[in-house]
């Protein structure tokens, strides 16, 4: 297989702080691959490793066979770069930012005419051309900073947190375009702490924690892998969920007690409901959902993703 | 969607092939003009009134020094010792002190905010753009803007009347020549810089430099001591460097004040280029 980024022993310290914990992964060409994990995993500091303007501890890192600390500018050629925050040039207007950053790879004014207005299209904000950048909304930033990660018709497409802070309506649309991107032949390295968004995208995802990878797989796999086909939610009051463990003893697979409720894993949800009612355990609210990637999270870490 | 219109042509268009084989070492991709065209971009945007400002300071300076305390003062000793009027005194060492502020605000606070704060470059880094082609941009612009303020304030000391000889158009090239040499060192200890309390020590050695480096009174009253102090300094070399051009009138020491600030550039370009990774990528 091809793959246009092999990461092995990845390492990033800053000081004493170990951010990033000697990770091993490859993507080969066209994948949609993610970095789940909470705040604080180490995703972003990735990201800036494979961008190369974050310089690796040791460890090695090819892109596109190229070390991109040795070939920074040459690794970034073939990279669009959605970063956490939005770095739009608030000096400049909003058709002016696709322009420059265009400019900033090399490419001549009559290809990116065209193509500005193309991903002004792309990104709905054909009207608001002539706007300065910090007039638009939240939303519309975030369509622009993506939008001029692909002036350069990325062949990699690396999305840090693309949806946070998103409306959902917002969020579907862009999950839509990264689809589309997809089915051209783009890769997509994408980091996030929502769930949905990683079952929706990947095909393929390692849930990192504290700098290391707790698993990898697909999410259907990792699912199949680490949690039960269902979930039974319940909620006892704050004062009873803590305590209500040992008389839940025995229903379901595995039990988990948050906070907040208590998590109780087996194949049939419906069944260990009726257990614990025929128990004469009455719960303020119970659900049956369906396991998520945020099961699997627990289970490999003992927290939830967002704290 | 129109972005889709390319489906049919996964590689994309030539251009952005022909951009992406073209080949770089770490940190330059011979692309510094449009860092400088994004800056030129920016001013015409939005820049107007900062850019105002700095050409009005040295002015107000040259107006309240040198015409209202130089009523009182009279007519001083130029370099050739010939009498000179206080205004014509200070001016040379006004824009002396206005390129120096010009290039130290550009290569310190501007590019710290920047960097810390607007996030620019860090845009600029996830391109093509290695860390001197922003440098070097950065710079450039620094000294064009020094170039505009010297040409502004060369154009002012005529209309005064203070402009005597031909010579005095030398003081253009020279401004910018002091402003490179500030330029240069001051982006590369800005990459020393953390926090805005470290910025704050940019300014407590500028102060200081600007007051005492014989810009409002000759480097004579002071003590031998402090003289050579003084004269160590890179500002009192600016400053009787476009002393003499504003006279024309030129010693050995000319060659010494312009050689200081040749060295000054080489070191401060050194200095910067040694300094970019930790500049630029952390």
């Amino acid at each position: 297989m091809q793959y246009v980024i092999t990461a092995e022993n990845l390492t990033k310290t800053y000081g004493d702080v170990t951010a990033v914990d000697g990770i091993s992964f490859s993507v080969p060409a066209g994948e949609a691959f993610g970095l789940l994990g909470p705040n604080g995993a180490g995703k972003s500091t990735t990201m800036k490793m494979i961008g190369g303007v974050s310089q690796r501890t040791s460890g090695s890192l090819s892109i596109m066979g190229l070390d991109p600390e040795s070939h920074g500018p040459e690794v970034r050629a073939h990279l669009g770069v959605v970063p956490q925050q939005d770095n739009l040039d608030e000096e400049l207007r909003v058709r002016d930012n696709l322009l420059v950053y265009g400019r900033y790879f090399g490419l001549p004014m009559s290809y990116l005419r065209p193509k500005a207005d193309e991903l002004l299209e792309f990104a709905q904000l054909t009207d608001k051309a002539k706007s300065k950048v910090d007039a638009l909304s939240g939303g519309m930033k975030r369509r622009l900073t993506i939008a001029r990660s692909l002036i350069n018709e990325p062949r990699i497409l690396l999305l840090d947190e693309p949806t946070t802070g998103l409306d959902p309506q917002a969020r579907h649309i862009l999950w839509d375009r990264l689809f589309r991107l997809k089915e051209q032949g783009v890769t997509l390295i994408l980091t996030t702490h929502y769930m949905d968004e990683a079952e929706q995208l990947c095909d393929r995802l390692i849930v990192v924690d504290k700098g290391r990878i707790m698993a990898e797989g697909s999410p259907a796999s990792l699912i199949r892998e680490y949690s039960t086909r269902e979930v039974l939610e319940l909620r006892f009051g704050s004062e009873r969920n803590a305590t209500i463990g040992a008389e839940l003893e025995g229903i379901g697979e595995r039990l988990e007690t948050l906070p907040d409720r208590v998590l109780i894993y087996a194949h049939d949800g419906e069944a260990a409901l009726e257990q614990v009612s025929a128990r004469g355990l009455r719960p303020v609210t119970s659900l049956v959902r369906r396991s998520s990637l945020e099961d699997v999270f627990l289970r490999l870490t003992g927290r939830s993703l967002v704290d | 969607m129109s972005i889709l219109s390319e489906s049919h042509n996964p590689g994309g268009h030539s251009v952005t092939e022909a951009a992406r084989n073209r080949h770089f070492g770490p940190m330059y991709s011979r692309n510094v003009r449009a860092v400088i065209a994004r800056g030129l971009m920016a001013t015409k945007s939005s820049n107007w009134m900062v850019m105002l400002s700095g050409f009005f300071e040295p002015v107000l300076y040259l107006i309240s020094m040198g015409v209202g305390l130089g009523a009182i003062v009279g007519a001083v000793h130029g370099p050739g010792g010939q009498e000179i009027s206080y205004a014509a005194y200070i001016a040379p060492a006004l824009l002396a002190v206005s390129a120096m502020n010009g290039a130290v605000y550009d290569s310190t606070w501007n590019v710290f905010f920047k960097m810390n704060f607007a996030k620019l470059y860090q845009g600029m880094l996830y391109t093509s753009l290695g860390p001197l082609d922003v440098a070097m941009g950065e710079i450039f612009l620094a000294l064009l803007r020094g170039l505009l303020y010297a040409t502004g304030f060369t154009a002012v000391m005529g209309v005064m009347g203070l402009i005597t000889t031909p010579w005095a158009i030398l003081m253009i090239p020279a401004s910018v020549l002091i402003a490179f040499g500030f330029a240069s060192f001051g982006m590369g200890i800005t990459s020393f810089m953390k926090t805005f309390q470290q910025m704050d020590w940019i300014n407590f050695v500028m102060l200081p430099m600007f007051l005492f480096s014989a810009t409002f009174y000759p480097l004579s009253v002071y003590p031998q001591s402090i003289q050579w102090l003084i004269q160590a300094m890179p500002l009192w070399h600016g400053v009787e460097l476009l002393r003499q051009i504003s006279v024309g009138i030129f010693t050995p020491a000319t060659a010494i004040h312009i050689g200081y600030y040749l060295v000054m550039i080489v070191l401060g370009v050194m200095l910067t280029a040694g300094r970019l990774r930790k500049l630029f990528l952390k």
